[in-house]
């Protein structure tokens, strides 16, 4: 059986790092509508920090972009979040994946972004094009 | 909004952190946590996360990089009561075999 939209929101926002606490809260605030529990919003709540700093720090590194991100829930509580941005892109998406991998090299980041998102969710996705952005697509399911 | 009261007693220094920790708080953190830090070269360091109510991966690297700084003064660096949501993703990198987590009162 297919499950069937409910609602959907969607925000695009520049890369400033102060819009990583707005973008965690409006995302929340709308899966709020589900009436989910303290922890799982929470765990939505620091996923979608995750992606969004990425896209700050990484993809659009010293200049300023866009960040698109899209919120969809289903009568079955899935939850689906999608985050992404035309920036520098990741050539190899599979080692970037890989807890402890970061490119960072002021000694400030430890490489866990995309280890905490996995863990999380039910679900992550990522695609990636070198020099044209990166798309992650995380899917929670809320218990009723 | 993000604070941090510095606690001066005998060789230790208590940094006690209160609001959200995410990339973009972290500067700011930073800048005080190292200026104490720095000012006093203590023998121990205890980073207080009680008061914390978000932290994410931008949080770590804080910590790691606190953890690099009183390393190279010699001093010891240890995380204080942190919430069940911050010591879950401290333990989920296994951050804690590095930099001790401890619970008072
Ligand atoms: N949106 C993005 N655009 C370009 N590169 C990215 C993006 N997201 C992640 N990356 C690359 O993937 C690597 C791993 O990301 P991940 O979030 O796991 O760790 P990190 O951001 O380096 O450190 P942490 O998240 O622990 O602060 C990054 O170092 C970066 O090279
Ligand atoms: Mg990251």
């Amino acid at each position: 059986m297919k499950s069937k939209l409910l609602n959907e929101m969607r925000l695009t926002i520049p890369s400033k790092s102060v819009n990583e606490s707005y973008a965690r809260y409006a995302v929340s605030a709308f899966v709020g509508q589900l009436d989910p529990s303290v922890g799982d919003l929470g765990d939505i709540r620091t996923a979608v920090s995750e992606a969004v700093t990425n896209c700050v720090v990484h993809a659009y590194r010293d200049t300023e972009g866009k960040i698109y991100i899209c919120a969809k829930y289903y009568d079955d509580g899935k939850v689906v979040i999608s985050i992404r941005d035309k920036g520098c892109g990741i050539a190899d998406v599979k080692k970037a994946m890989e807890p402890l991998y970061t490119t960072d090299t002021s000694g400030e980041r430890g490489g866990m972004g995309f280890a905490i998102m996995e863990s999380f969710t039910d679900k992550l996705r990522v695609r990636s094009a070198a020099g044209f952005g990166t798309s992650v697509v995380m899917t929670k399911r809320i218990k009723k | 909004m993000i604070s941090v009261q510095a606690e001066k007693e005998k060789e230790i220094l208590t940094l006690s952190i209160y609001g959200e920790i995410d990339h973009h708080s972290a500067k700011e953190i930073r800048c005080e946590t190292d200026r104490q830090i720095l000012s006093m070269r203590p023998k121990k360091v205890r980073m207080d996360l009680s008061g914390v109510s978000f932290m994410d991966s931008s949080g770590l690297g804080l910590i790691m990089g606190r953890y690099a700084l009183t390393s190279d003064i010699g001093s010891e660096l240890t995380v204080l009561n942190p919430t069940d949501a911050v010591a879950r993703i401290i333990l989920m990198a296994g951050l804690d075999k590095i930099v001790p987590m401890e619970r008072s009162k």
